[in-house]
């Protein structure tokens, strides 16, 4: 069982990465702080319960991840999936150019990505449905496993997976779409 | 060794590092000979790098540094509560 009078002193070490992910999710920066605020409450107060020796982050992250879907999924009005399958429909019908394409008929192909600002691939990023948007920020922000991810969001590996793709897809489209609207890319004839 | 529709469809698990060391090597063994699949993954290597770099790099703020640490220090008892805090 953890001690808590050391709960301050190793967990404040993850305080920064909490409050990345926690702007990602809810959008912006007084619901982040106090997400991130109630995630380090939570976790004190259940500390007890903690496993010394396993994965002190992965566990901060599960709180992190559970008080964002309890405080602020229920009140929100995004697309869900199926207003993406639709999006995802409509761009396979309009056979329309995609990144990758254009990221292979640049010149220094390997960083395409500096094409665009960190604004644009934050907002490619917060513009997903909350479904695809926690798997993007836990496996590609955060850097966690499949395994790990599921256990956070009660999913499947198997849907981990298919909703990563799925995310990082529509990511990469509305990314293919400010290169367009800003002339970096030529639009497929 | 693998072709071209399994590299592709295992191309995010492999960048993912969720392959076994056997399907990885499978995928190995394909892009080193494949130029379009090589393309393809570095793609996708890019754009899982830049997501990384360009969507964490949020300065914590100062004052909620000091906010949490307040937290955790007001809470003297130890009884999980904390001053100013209506209990849960």
């Amino acid at each position: 069982m953890a001690d808590r009078s050391d709960f301050a002193a190793q967990a404040m070490q993850h305080a920064p990465q909490l409050y990345s992910a926690a702007l990602r999710m809810t959008r912006n920066r007084s619901d982040a702080e106090d997400l991130v605020q109630e995630t380090m409450l939570r976790a004190y107060r259940s500390f007890g319960t903690f496993t010394e020796g396993t994965n002190l982050r992965a566990w901060l992250f599960r709180i992190l991840t559970n008080a964002y879907i309890n405080r602020y999924r229920a009140k929100q009005r995004r697309p869900d999936e199926t207003d993406l399958a639709e999006i995802e429909d409509l761009y396979l019908y309009r056979r329309v150019g995609s990144l990758e394409t254009a990221a292979a008929s640049l010149s220094a192909e390997d960083q395409f990505m500096d094409l665009f600002t960190d604004d644009e691939v934050k907002a490619a990023l917060e513009n997903l449905p909350d479904n695809f948007r926690l798997p993007v920020i836990l496996a590609d922000v955060e850097g966690f496993a499949y395994k790990e991810i599921a256990e956070m969001l009660d999913i499947p590996v198997g849907t981990v997976m298919s909703r990563l793709h799925r995310g990082r897809k529509a990511m990469q489209r509305e990314l293919y779409d400010f290169a367009l609207e800003r002339g970096l890319v030529d639009a497929p004839t | 060794m693998a072709d071209c529709n399994q590299t592709l469809r295992e191309l995010e698990p492999y960048l993912d590092g969720e392959l076994s060391a056997e399907a990885q090597e499978h995928i190995n063994g394909h892009l080193d000979g494949c130029v379009d699949c090589q393309q393809a993954y570095e793609f996708h290597h890019e754009f899982k790098l830049a997501v990384r770099r360009k969507a964490a790099n949020d300065e914590i703020p100062d004052d909620l540094i000091q906010r949490l640490e307040f937290c955790l220090r007001e809470d003297i008892d130890g009884d999980g509560t904390v001053a100013g805090e209506p209990p849960r």
